[in-house]
């Protein structure tokens, strides 16, 4: 079997007396989308931050590629090939898309230590950037400041720029947040073909879309895994049915 | 080309105005006194709106840097030392190196605590300054004579020592407005917008921090030693956190969306200094309001003035009657 790309060991984290993450062991290998669904307040972002290395568990491991990166803050975690989106769109609004993409490349070509050449004219960062901004179709919008985009325009943008860092794992927080239908069935449509080239860790709402991508799914109920399974399994499972998707029919 | 001589049309008026000024009816003394005061707060101003406008650090404490400079020149000059190959380079070594030390501790810190931390070390430079006796404790220190280059008394020469400050000025402009379009300054401006991001994709913004923030200091020494010259006299007023203020003061009125807001900045409040104070005893009553105004009306400082005029010309008059009500009603 190969080695896991992300393998997450008995993570804890509470604040004070509010556990929210407990005992969350799971894996995803290279290729694969691994879903975490859960109810509000199950601690799915806390998870994700715990990954992102925003913030360090109170007990257990985060290894990378075979690598314990647990104490590593989260620029070294993205160095070593973890990117990431937000709940919340981030990205630098005064930028234009295609400099936004362009920052992404630089931070793994060469020292950014470089004080007198415009960086704007350099070709070997805006020829990355724009393949990745074709990736997520975004090619026709490089030179649109940032700030002015769509809501979703700004999700693909945000999935452009992780690419663009040239990662092995996608951690995806809702990207599909606050996006229209159509938005949504774009964003799934290039979630569906970037998943041969990385790992994803997709954290959604989105039942539909979860149910479409994820090879497995973990569901968190209060901050514990309570079940992972191919999608099958997790429909069928009594507790989650029970804990989770209450009345909700499913998909 | 054309896009740039547009973006950069005011600093391609102003410093060939600075050029031929001597040459219009502002060639006496007094004037290039006056002028030169404003060239080098100018500098100092730019290495400020470096940090504030282009990396997001709003710093009170830049006087130091520039007291710095001057206090090495005065330090020199009691030890004998003048040629100015040795003394102009220490200068900016020293306001470098202490740039460097204080920036360290001040940038684990944002925000207010930033403008904080900066406020306290310039203020123990300032203190510091005032308690060294064989530089004249506050009295401050009266220089022998002015800094020399390659053993001649260049700067003694009025015009001389102008157009080195202006050839400083534009250089210091130049050199910094590329800064903030290399690499470097790319990340920068991002970590001013977004740091989230910025780590997100690997960057840790604090080395970026902290060398703009050495570059800055280092600038601002080399105004502090030519603000030396200028007056020959250096006193611990030169580090005072009024001082600071006074450079933060010529950013924003100038404008911080552009480093030459800065010199803009400095030129006006130089200028109008001088001027009110011939015109009214109680001059600074009349400063005050017209800083106040300035600030409340130029969004984006004088820098913006042009646009802001040119975009109220025709039909801006409906938009504009909302602004100043409702400013007022919020304060």
């Amino acid at each position: 079997m190969r080695e896991p790309l992300l393998e997450l060991q008995g993570l804890h984290k509470s604040f004070g007396a509010l556990t929210v993450t407990e005992d969350v062991s799971l894996t995803v290998m290279p290729g694969e989308i691994h879903a975490v669904i859960g109810p509000n307040g199950a601690g799915k972002t806390t998870l994700i931050h715990q990954i992102g290395g925003t913030l360090r568990p109170d007990r257990g491991r985060v290894l990378f590629a075979g690598r314990d990166v647990t104490a590593l803050p989260m620029e070294r975690r993205a160095r070593l090939g973890l990117a990431r989106s937000f709940q919340i769109t981030s990205i630098v609004p005064g930028f234009s898309a295609l400099e936004n993409v362009a920052l992404a490349v630089q931070a793994r070509s060469g020292s950014s230590f470089r004080f007198f050449r415009p960086a704007r004219g350099e070709a070997a960062l805006n020829g990355q950037a724009l393949e990745a901004l074709a990736t997520v179709g975004l090619e026709g919008r490089a030179g649109v400041p940032a700030g002015a985009m769509s809501h979703g325009e700004k999700r693909q943008l945000e999935l452009a720029i992780a690419l663009a860092t040239k990662p092995r794992l996608l951690l995806l927080d809702e990207p599909l947040a606050g996006a229209g239908p159509e938005e949504t069935g774009r964003l799934i449509g290039i979630l569906r073909s970037l998943r041969e080239r990385f790992g994803i860790l997709l954290v959604e709402h989105d039942m539909g879309a979860v149910f479409a991508l994820a090879d497995r799914i973990s569901v968190l109920v209060y901050g514990r895994v309570i079940v992972t399974g191919t999608a099958g399994e997790v429909r069928e499972h009594p507790e989650v049915r029970r804990a989770y998707l209450g009345e909700d029919e499913l998909a | 080309m054309t896009a740039f001589l547009r973006r950069q049309a005011v600093p391609l008026l102003v410093l060939p105005a600075l050029a031929a000024a001597p040459f219009l009816g502002f060639g006496d003394s007094f004037a290039l006194t006056l002028l030169a005061r404003a060239m080098i707060l100018g500098m100092a101003a730019v290495s400020l709106s470096l940090l504030v406008g282009g990396a997001g650090l709003v710093s009170l404490g830049h006087a130091a840097m520039m007291g710095i400079g001057a206090y090495t020149v005065a330090a020199l000059d009691a030890a004998g030392v003048t040629e100015g190959l040795v003394v102009l380079p220490t200068a900016v070594l020293a306001a470098a190196l202490f740039a460097l030390a204080t920036g360290a501790v001040s940038l684990r810190t944002s925000g207010v605590h930033f403008i904080m931390i900066t406020l306290a070390f310039g203020q123990m430079a300032f203190f510091t300054a005032s308690s060294i006796s064989t530089l004249g404790g506050d009295d401050g220190y009266t220089l022998f004579g002015r800094t020399e280059l390659f053993g001649t008394r260049l700067l003694e020469n009025r015009l001389g020592f102008h157009f080195l400050c202006l050839g400083l000025l534009a250089l210091v402009w130049i050199l910094c407005s590329a800064l903030l379009e290399s690499r470097f300054g790319r990340v920068l401006r991002a970590a001013r917008e977004n740091p989230q991001r910025v780590r997100a994709i690997g960057f840790s913004p604090y080395p970026y921090r902290l060398v703009a923030y050495v570059l800055a200091g280092a600038v601002a020494g080399l105004a502090g030693a030519l603000l030396a010259n200028a007056t020959e006299f250096v006193s611990p007023a030169a580090l005072s956190w009024s001082r600071s203020g006074e450079l933060l003061f010529m950013v924003i009125l100038g404008g911080m969306s552009h480093l030459y807001g800065a010199i803009l900045g400095a030129l006006a409040i130089v200028l109008l200094e001088e001027w009110l104070s011939h015109l009214l005893e109680y001059w600074r009553l009349a400063f005050g309001p017209l800083l106040v105004l300035s600030v409340l009306f130029l969004r984006d400082g004088l820098a913006g003035l042009p646009a802001a005029v040119l975009s109220r010309l025709p039909v801006g008059r409906a938009t504009r009657r909302g602004g100043p009500e409702r400013s007022g009603a919020d304060a």
